[in-house]
């Protein structure tokens, strides 16, 4: 986080549809400049809280400051924000250039200016040329593109994207996900940027709130919550699996902990572990890699090959110790020496792919 | 669809329906018009343009249409927002209510209002008997005004089904980008919600425009000898007048009227059909919030229940009432007397079986051509394109709806009266005329089961063994079978409230329910009103039957129009 005052503060925001509690009381900041990504299964409450923050929603309780000024009072139209929509909500009656235009129209900018800045948004998502066309006739990417100028068009003070490459199909899903950053980055724009999808939040994003039944379950930058999730929670949304539950046994000079699949080192700080704690152990997919070690040696599993399938550039393997099933991605050369399945197959994790959560929940 | 005898002669049949029926009756109008005496002869037209009256009649016509339509949509638009947005208690069954009027036929309608508004009207007596008053102080039949309101209680729900359909649809987050985009709600409505909603606007203003315009039974009933349209006029100059080349002018002049409108409308139809990202209606659906929305969604529910029910229930009412005899049978069981001992005049119950014969041949005929109709109009060449055929076809068989019911009547008379095609006094006249007008409806219902009828269907029940029979019963049968009812509920109860081509062509000896009506409406005497107003009950409730069985075949949001 950067040391200048966070320009977005959002504090204890509440909300609640007919009787269901959406949101319990959710706090964060956004600082400026920052790509903030909201991250969550549907239903999380991300999509409620980014409405709420555009004014498209009232919260029923709590406080939202944007620069120091309290947002309540504030209709939607007078916030300044931008807003990008999962199916982009282009206007289908306007061309290309009068959907980006229609901001600064409301803005009371005059001719000349809304034409110079209309070319100019236009060159910024790589359209120039697109003024006269219908929106009906670009192509799902084209029509994002349209609607991200749209929106940067009145340079608003915050941007908010609920799922802006949610209804697109997954190649170009990629191909817009580096453009989208660079864009953003480029217009020094402040993002706040709802996703269910992690690979487009940690692509995207300066920074990843990952939130669960309305409530935010970790903050923090996309590498610190991949290496160390805050929860169970957020280890299975992040698509690891291997949760085993644990005992620390050693907290130096190295932490070890006792598992049903025997003691198994971790390279993770002791910090505030002791002996003795009860945690849950989670082995990331990528921390095995077929070796020929013993039994003695510190983390050695002798596993059974169940299915191997092949994903590219990585191998799914789903391997067993006894009754207990583990998932890893092995990648590249070892993936083509794997024995049939049903095979015996001894792997090495490494200790840095052993990370201890606290809390069982 | 492949080339072989049999299709050919089924697609020959409609075809050969509507120029016999249809073209030919209109171009003998165009002939007496122009050439009464067998040869060209303009000086009626001249005549007619140089006199006042006419242009007195069109006036009227236009003017009320206009006024109409602005009241309808004054009413009909906060509903159809009400609706389009709101989520409320016993929604279905309100908006069902508010389909009522349109499905009543005019004669009922009238008498409602009369029942309701008349000088022995029930707002009139009741006023009579608080106030204490010696005569009726509320003076509005044969007057404009209530020619406008009848024409409001009947197209409401045109309005509140076309723009509020279309409303309902229109994806909110619209608005909501032009919100955030820093559009206020004003500036949301003008530059956003109406352009869009214009196409749908525009269209069902024509729509109810061209209903008034074309309006007869309303204006004949309610508006008395003082006021005439067109459509009166027609009647009016045949019927009472005698005078053909000017009857046949003025029919000239309404098609050509009605057929600008319609092409008008259809072509804002298309544009309307333009793609939206129209969203499923349970998204933009909201319960009201706070007091403002609940008094609006209570006070526009209160208005319609009150405008739209109150006349029809006033006449069930009164039609058990009337007289000082208390609760009573006596008009009912009237209706199977002669009540003239004329001659000419059958028992009045005997409409009722008239009518139903009639409806009912019109309901057999129409589907016999309506289907093959809706399966021309769906042929596709091997491209993927409307064969020529379907595309001619398509206007075609929308004209019957822009065509005013007292012109098609007027042009059987003077098209059919002479060999080889006499029937003028033939009683199958009047069951080809209610096919005719039927036709556009049946054809329009079928068609989107038709068109829903994905090929993939039939293909996974052969590849799930179904033999070609076995697939024709178990996917096309249920498929379009409830398009076929619906389709011949429609025809049903067109052809049972049909009145302005019925007027003209029913026998004396053979008059239907509608004629009796009018009949008892405009003779004096308790007998003949009680009658009226209880034959009028009969009908009301014979179309809400029809109206149910409609609801209830309904599949899927979308109708078409």
């Amino acid at each position: 986080m950067s040391l200048v005052a966070p320009l977005l503060q959002v504090h204890a925001v509440t909300k609640t549809f007919a009787a269901t509690p959406v949101l319990h009381g959710v706090s964060f900041e956004v600082a400026a400049g920052e790509i903030v990504c909201l991250l969550g299964p549907s239903g999380c409450g991300k999509t409620t809280l980014l409405r709420i923050v555009a004014g498209l929603e009232q919260a029923d309780t709590g406080e939202l400051h944007l620069g120091g000024q309290d947002l309540t009072a504030i209709p939607v139209h007078q916030r300044g924000f931008g807003f990008m929509f999962q199916d982009f909500a282009l206007f289908p009656h306007r061309n290309v250039a009068d959907n980006v235009a229609f901001g600064l129209r409301m803005a009371g900018t005059d001719k000349a200016a809304i034409q110079r800045r209309v070319a100019e948004m236009l060159a910024l998502v790589g359209l120039s040329g697109y003024e006269r066309r219908r929106v009906q006739e670009l192509s799902g990417g084209q029509q994002q593109r349209v609607a991200l100028a749209r929106s940067l068009a009145p340079q608003p003070r915050l941007l908010l994207l609920d799922e802006p490459l949610g209804s697109l199909d997954r190649t170009l899903r990629e191909e817009l996900l580096d453009d989208l950053r660079a864009i953003l980055k480029q217009a020094g724009i402040t993002a706040l940027y709802v996703t269910h999808d992690q690979q487009e939040a940690f692509a995207v994003a300066d920074r990843v709130i990952v939130m669960n039944a309305g409530r935010i379950e970790q903050m923090g930058t996309p590498a610190a919550v991949y290496g160390q999730p805050a929860s169970v929670f957020v280890a299975r949304f992040l698509g690891m699996s291997n949760l085993l539950a644990g005992r620390v046994t050693a907290v130096s000079p190295q932490v070890q902990v006792a598992t049903v699949l025997g003691v198994l080192h971790s390279a993770q700080a002791a910090s505030s572990l002791q002996r003795g704690d009860a945690v849950q152990v989670l082995i990331r997919p990528d921390a095995a890699r077929p070796a020929a070690c013993t039994p003695d040696t510190p983390n050695c599993l002798a596993t059974r090959l169940i299915s191997a399938s092949f994903r590219g550039s990585r191998l799914k393997a789903m391997l067993a110790v006894g009754d207990i099933p583990l998932t890893f991605e092995l990648v590249g050369i070892e993936a083509a020496r794997l024995p049939a399945p049903g095979a015996a197959l001894t792997v090495l994790l490494a200790a840095e792919g052993v990370a201890l959560l606290q809390a069982i929940t | 669809m492949a080339k072989s005898p049999g299709r050919a002669a089924l697609a020959a049949l409609p075809l050969l329906f509507l120029l016999l029926f249809y073209f030919y009756p209109l171009l003998s109008i165009l002939g007496l018009s122009f050439a009464p005496a067998g040869r060209p002869d303009f000086s009626g037209l001249a005549a007619l343009i140089a006199r006042p009256y006419l242009l007195r009649v069109l006036w009227f016509t236009t003017w009320q249409a206009a006024a109409s339509t602005a009241l309808t949509l004054l009413l009909g638009l906060p509903a159809a927002y009400i609706y389009a947005h709101y989520d409320f208690p016993a929604k279905r069954l309100l908006r069902g209510l508010t389909t009522i009027p349109f499905v009543m036929p005019t004669v009922v309608v009238a008498a409602a209002f009369v029942t309701l508004l008349g000088p022995e009207g029930v707002i009139n007596r009741a006023l009579m008997r608080t106030l204490n008053l010696a005569a009726p102080p509320l003076d509005v039949l044969y007057s404009v005004g209530i020619i406008l309101l009848a024409h409001v209680f009947y197209n409401t729900t045109v309005v509140m089904r076309i723009v509020g359909g279309f409303w309902a649809n229109l994806d909110p987050r619209l608005e909501e980008a032009a919100a955030v985009l820093g559009a206020s709600r004003l500036r949301r409505l003008t530059e956003v919600t109406l352009p869009l909603l214009a196409p749908s606007l525009i269209a069902a203003a024509l729509l109810v425009f061209l209903f008034c315009f074309t309006s007869f039974g309303v204006i004949l009933l309610l508006g008395g000898p003082r006021f005439s349209t067109v459509e009166v006029e027609i009647y009016r100059q045949a019927v009472n007048f005698f005078n053909l080349p000017l009857a046949a002018l003025l029919s000239l002049l309404q098609l050509l009227l009605t057929f600008t409108l319609m092409a008008v409308y259809t072509r804002l139809q298309a544009r309307a059909a333009l793609p939206l990202n129209l969203r499923p209606q349970a998204l933009a659906l909201r319960r009201p919030a706070g007091w403002r929305s609940w008094a609006a969604v209570a006070g526009i529910n209160t208005l319609l229940g009150v405008f739209l029910l109150a006349p029809l229930l006033a006449l069930a009412v009164r039609s058990l009432t009337l007289g000082d005899h208390g609760l009573t049978l006596r008009y009912y069981t009237a209706l199977r007397q002669n009540p003239t001992q004329s001659l000419f005049f059958a028992p009045p119950a005997e409409a009722i079986v008239n009518s139903i014969g009639f409806a009912l041949a019109a309901v057999a005929l129409a589907l016999l051509l309506g289907l093959p109709a809706a399966y021309l109009l769906l042929a596709r060449t091997p491209q993927g394109q409307p064969t020529r055929l379907a595309r001619w076809l398509d206007p075609i068989l929308l004209l019957p709806l822009g065509t005013s019911a007292v012109t098609l009547g007027f042009g059987y008379i003077i098209a059919l009266d002479q060999p080889p095609l006499n029937l003028r006094t033939s009683l199958a006249l009047i069951p080809i005329a209610y096919t005719l007008l039927a036709l556009p409806f049946v054809v329009r219902s079928i068609l989107p089961a038709l068109r829903s009828l994905n090929p993939r269907l039939r293909e996974s029940a052969a590849l799930l063994g179904a033999s070609p029979a076995r697939v024709w019963r178990e996917v096309d049968l249920p498929i379009i079978g409830r398009a076929v009812l619906t389709a011949a509920v429609f025809a049903f109860t067109i052809s049972l409230g049909e009145f302005g081509a019925t007027l003209l062509l029913a026998q004396p000896r053979t008059p239907t329910m509608s004629v009796i009506i009018y009949r008892g409406l405009g003779q004096p005497g308790l007998l003949n009103y009680g009658q009226a107003l209880a034959m009028s009950t009969i009908l009301m409730l014979v179309c809400l039957v029809g109206l149910l069985l409609i609801e209830r075949l309904r599949t899927g949001e979308a109708e078409e129009f």
